[in-house]
């Protein structure tokens, strides 16, 4: 805040124009403290869950040390761990997920932006909002209900009518699995893509389209070929944003994956991720299978706070070169 | 501003007061296994003795197991009994022992889900352990369809269901499979939590059911009354003495007979693979894991009642929720145990 | 026209309408998620659905009256933690701070955002049920109380951030002191936006369930006190859906469309009624 240029006695949030006593008499140097504090505590908490998390992991961490992340065991009998095939099963259904949302996202975020009218736009932002608000544990629930028997009874068998002979479709149809936990994540993500590009897309300034239609181009190579460019390290911050949360979703996929600790190249096949192993066997795990869940869930807080850090950059990026001309 | 927050300090108070009852609320959590009659007894015991509220969670045998000893639960339950490491464990950690305590018995039944087979199939042991290892991959496979002449199994792929918690119905099974299969119990050997070959895992009996009774061309393993009341078709097993059994009250109790008279003392004791004609080889007891030492009187009186009801009185609700009861002598045996606890 | 130009038009109209169908598709998605909850559920909800406890295994009827008063029950924990420490907190970065003790704060604040709820869920374990040897409804509010403070934290920031200086200076010219200022003419003029993001802070965190799994864990009948543990909705939820049987399959669908109706209901509301006029914060 600029410090003020009146000359009322009282004024301006630097400290050196009143007297401490004067500040304390009207609550001003409480209050700052008492807020201080609160706002303190926000660090102070984050500190805490992460040197909980870094103790409660310990015994895992000396155990195996790096080699955690590249084995594919997970043997509670014989107190064997690895993170391998839980790290895969992550990034496969995040990775399916975002390779759907995606497109559909970036395509509904070019409408609502390029080609809705203003009041149009606003409404359905209104309501992919709302989609946005829909809890995990509802799409787990339309995922067990809906998607699994779909995929089993249609979608599986006509992949591998198809395209069979692929490596990604082998397996029997089981209706649960990696497709089908990457297909529920696609739906839950979709709003993050299509609310931050559209917003970025909006703020690509004017005469850039305009620039592209004065020389010729449709409608579609103005907006293809030079405004999303444009807003090209927005929308890399929304995918980033969205490959956050989906990294991280827990009730949606553990409903619909199978988990099955797996590696395979089969899309068909019922998988694990993270969230899920750690919500179906926290409860009874104890020693160091409890410590090598605690640090499976240190490693999906370090992707998680990665993907957000470059997130944020990207769209700070983004919103500074969109104002490039004539805004403070 | 200030209203709000005060008003919501009110709201907190009054919460905190209107919602403590009187009553005396004690929570356990396990097995799966037993559930349907847990929930039944503690619905019961809570309508007779309107003070005393027993909270019970259906999280798996190995959850139970571990939150008794962690003492973030008043009791535990399991159908696999704890192990010494996990005895002492527990005694290590509290200064006194938890005890074992068999309150029904119960049978696991392989539980399956073919598109148009409609008859009870015939299971040896060399086939359930070929289907769990993954040897067995086609419902038509001679080892299936051996002892099921007669009824037209399709060629179809198995899909094997099994557990993704810690079980205690795991343990049972996979104790039935080490017994009557020196390959399974070299790779794969018995415990609530194994290595399976193959397979999807659901969560809790209820679960495997619910995958079974979904998907189709799939096998399982839950408890006689979740393949029963939900109607997915189970199997019957052949058993020591050479004969195909469906599982069924006579056939666990049976299995209980021999073990009854020679019961040690701490109950742990497995009694699958019986010898007997009529003895279902997939029987177990079900234990609570109650401590032997109380901190809270309160709790240890309502638990000492509710136990000594349940094995007596509380048997009655057994038969129809096929479940088996105890057999006498465990019983009489079991009513010494309860006076034991502090 | 030649035949090139016409190709271009055709591909522009093409991926336009393409385009189109995304949105639409996307839109979509939210009724069918509606409709279907309405179908299934629809016909579950009755008197004993909000009145009654849990019945016994396999037996039909009862209803999830514990888990409704158990969520609300978390969510006033929640909102104990959350709000005053998003709210305060707010008003400190907003009004007192300088610049690097703000970057520090609204960095933790991005970190804490970020943290996947399972991994709160066990922070939450590690620290209010472990050392206690309790499940509890407190645990689970603290769990859920810090989700909601970044939320808080930030929007409240940012809506006192844009009131005009021109209404704090005016108070001050008035001789109202910094504290004064803020409470009775800052805060007022940002309630709206502060509100909205309160509300919505709420509504995602009642949807929130892996964080409950280790720390409320779950009730069959009232949770007394704040002690004990507590039946929710979302819990409720996901083991009625997992289990085998076809009633608890109904109650599941039942609560399913209640929790989204709240949610939806206090999302519209908060949108739509208070936050007219203002830019709404995003999650």
């Amino acid at each position: 805040m600029a410090t003020s240029t009146t000359t009322v006695p009282n004024a301006g949030p630097t400290s050196g124009s009143r007297s401490f006593i004067s500040r304390l008499k009207d609550g001003d140097e409480i209050a700052r403290i008492i807020t201080f504090l609160f706002a303190a505590s926000v660090v102070l908490i984050t500190v805490l869950i992460v040197m909980q998390l870094w103790h409660d992991s310990n015994l895992s961490r000396e155990k195996y040390g790096w080699k955690f992340f590249v084995k594919q065991v997970w043997d509670p009998t014989n107190d064997d761990f690895g993170a391998l095939t839980f790290v895969y099963g992550t990034l496969v259904t995040s990775g399916i997920g975002l390779l759907i949302a995606v497109p559909l996202g970036l395509g509904a975020a070019i409408f609502l932006a390029e080609l809705a009218p203003q009041k149009i736009s606003d409404t359905l932002q209104f309501f992919i909002d709302l989609l946005a608000a829909v809890p995990s544990v509802i799409y787990g629930l339309l995922g067990v209900f809906i998607v699994v028997p779909l995929m089993r009874e249609y979608i599986q068998p006509a992949l591998k009518g198809t395209l069979g002979f692929l490596p990604l479709f082998q397996g029997p149809p089981f209706g649960v699995g990696f497709l089908t936990a990457g297909i529920v994540l696609a739906i839950m993500v979709i709003p993050y893509i299509i609310s931050v590009s559209r917003e970025v897309l909006l703020s690509v300034p004017r005469d850039q389209r305009e620039a592209a239609l004065a020389l010729g181009s449709t409608r579609w190579e103005s907006t293809w070929k030079v405004v999303v460019p444009f807003a090209r390290s927005g929308i890399m911050g929304s995918i980033f944003l969205a490959l956050a949360r989906a990294l991280g979703e827990t009730m949606a996929v553990t409903m619909v994956v199978g988990n099955t600790p797996t590696i395979s190249a089969s899309l068909l096949s019922p998988g694990y991720s993270i969230a899920a192993v750690i919500a179906n066997d926290l409860p009874e795990a104890s020693g160091v299978y409890l410590h090598a869940l605690i640090e499976l869930g240190l490693v999906l807080f370090a992707f998680t706070f990665i993907l957000n850090g470059l997130a944020r950059l990207l769209l700070v990026l983004t919103t500074q070169k969109g104002s490039g001309m004539g805004h403070v | 501003m200030k209203r709000l927050t005060g008003l919501l300090l009110v709201v907190l108070a009054l919460g905190g007061f209107v919602l403590a009852q009187n009553a005396l609320l004690i929570n356990g959590a396990g097995a799966s296994f037993p559930y349907p009659i847990y929930s039944k007894w503690f619905d019961e015991y809570h309508k007779s003795n309107a003070s005393v509220q027993i909270n019970y969670q259906s999280v798996g045998s190995g959850a139970g197991i571990k939150q008794a000893t962690d003492g973030t639960v008043d009791f535990g339950a399991s159908d696999g009994p704890m192990s010494d490491e996990q005895l002492k464990a527990y005694s290590d950690k509290h200064g006194s022992a938890i005890l074992h305590f068999p309150t029904v018995l119960g049978a696991v039944v392989p539980t399956y889900n073919i598109p148009g087979v409609d008859a009870t199939l015939k299971f040896t042991p060399e086939a359930l352990a070929g289907i769990f290892l993954g040897k067995v991959t086609k419902w038509n496979d001679p080892l299936i369809s051996g002892p099921n002449k007669g009824v037209n199994i399709p060629a179809n792929e198995i899909v094997v269901v099994h557990r993704s918690d810690g079980s205690g119905t795991t343990y049972v099974f996979t104790d039935y499979l080490s017994k009557v299969s020196d390959e399974w119990k070299g790779k794969v050997n018995k415990g609530t939590t194994v290595t399976w070959p193959v397979g999807l895992g659901g969560k809790g009996n209820e679960g495997v059911t619910g995958l079974v009774k979904q998907t189709p061309n799939s096998i399982g393993y839950v408890e006689l009354i979740y393949a029963a009341k939900n109607n997915v078709a189970f199997g019957s097993v052949k058993n020591a003495a050479g004969e195909f059994l469906k599982a069924d009250l006579a056939g666990v109790s049976e299995a209980a007979a021999g073990a009854a008279k020679t019961m040690p003392d701490d109950f742990r004791v497995s009694i699958t693979n019986a010898p007997g004609k009529k003895a279902y080889p997939i029987s177990s007891f079900t234990w609570l894991l109650i401590p032997a030492k109380f901190s809270d009187m309160a709790k240890r009186d309502a638990m000492k009642s509710f136990l000594k009801w349940a094995i007596t009185d509380g048997q009655k609700d057994t038969e129809e929720l096929a479940y088996a009861k105890l057999p006498k002598e465990v019983v009489a045996k079991e009513l010494k145990a309860i006076e034991t606890i502090q | 026209m030649n035949a090139r130009l016409r190709w271009r038009k055709f591909v522009s109209n093409f991926m336009l309408t393409l385009t189109g169908i995304c949105a639409a598709i996307a839109v979509s998605a939210l009724f069918f998620i509606l409709g279907y909850l309405v179908y299934h559920g629809g016909t579950s909800i009755n008197w004993d659905f909000f009145t009654k406890l849990p019945a016994p295994v396999g037996e039909g009827g009862g209803g999830m009256a514990n888990a409704i008063v158990g969520s609300a029950k978390l969510l006033l924990l929640a909102s104990f933690i959350g709000i005053p420490i998003g709210f305060f907190g707010g008003i400190y970065m907003a009004e007192f701070s300088n610049s690097s003790i703000a970057f520090v704060v609204r960095f933790a604040a991005d970190l804490l955002n970020g943290v996947p709820s399972i991994v709160i869920g066990i922070f939450a374990y590690t620290v209010a049920v472990l050392p206690f040897k309790h499940f509890s409804t407190w645990a689970g509010g603290l769990a859920l109380g810090i989700m909601m403070i970044p939320i808080t934290l930030r929007s409240t920031e940012e809506f006192l951030h844009s009131v005009p200086r021109a209404l704090r200076e005016g108070a001050m010219a008035l001789g109202a002191s910094k504290w004064k200022t803020i409470m009775s003419v800052v805060v007022p003029a940002a309630y709206r936006g502060i509100m909205t993001a309160i509300l919505l802070a709420l509504a995602r965190v009642a949807g929130e369930t892996a964080p409950l799994l280790f720390t409320a864990l779950g009730n069959r009948f009232w949770s007394p006190g704040w002690n004990q543990p507590t039946a929710s909705l979302p819990a409720m939820i996901y083991s009625y859906a997992l289990s085998a049987f076809e009633d608890w399959h109904r109650q599941a669908w039942a609560a399913g469309l209640v929790l989204l109706a709240l949610i939806l209901i206090v999302n519209i509301f908060a949108r739509v009624i208070l936050a007219r006029g203002t830019a709404v914060p995003r999650s």
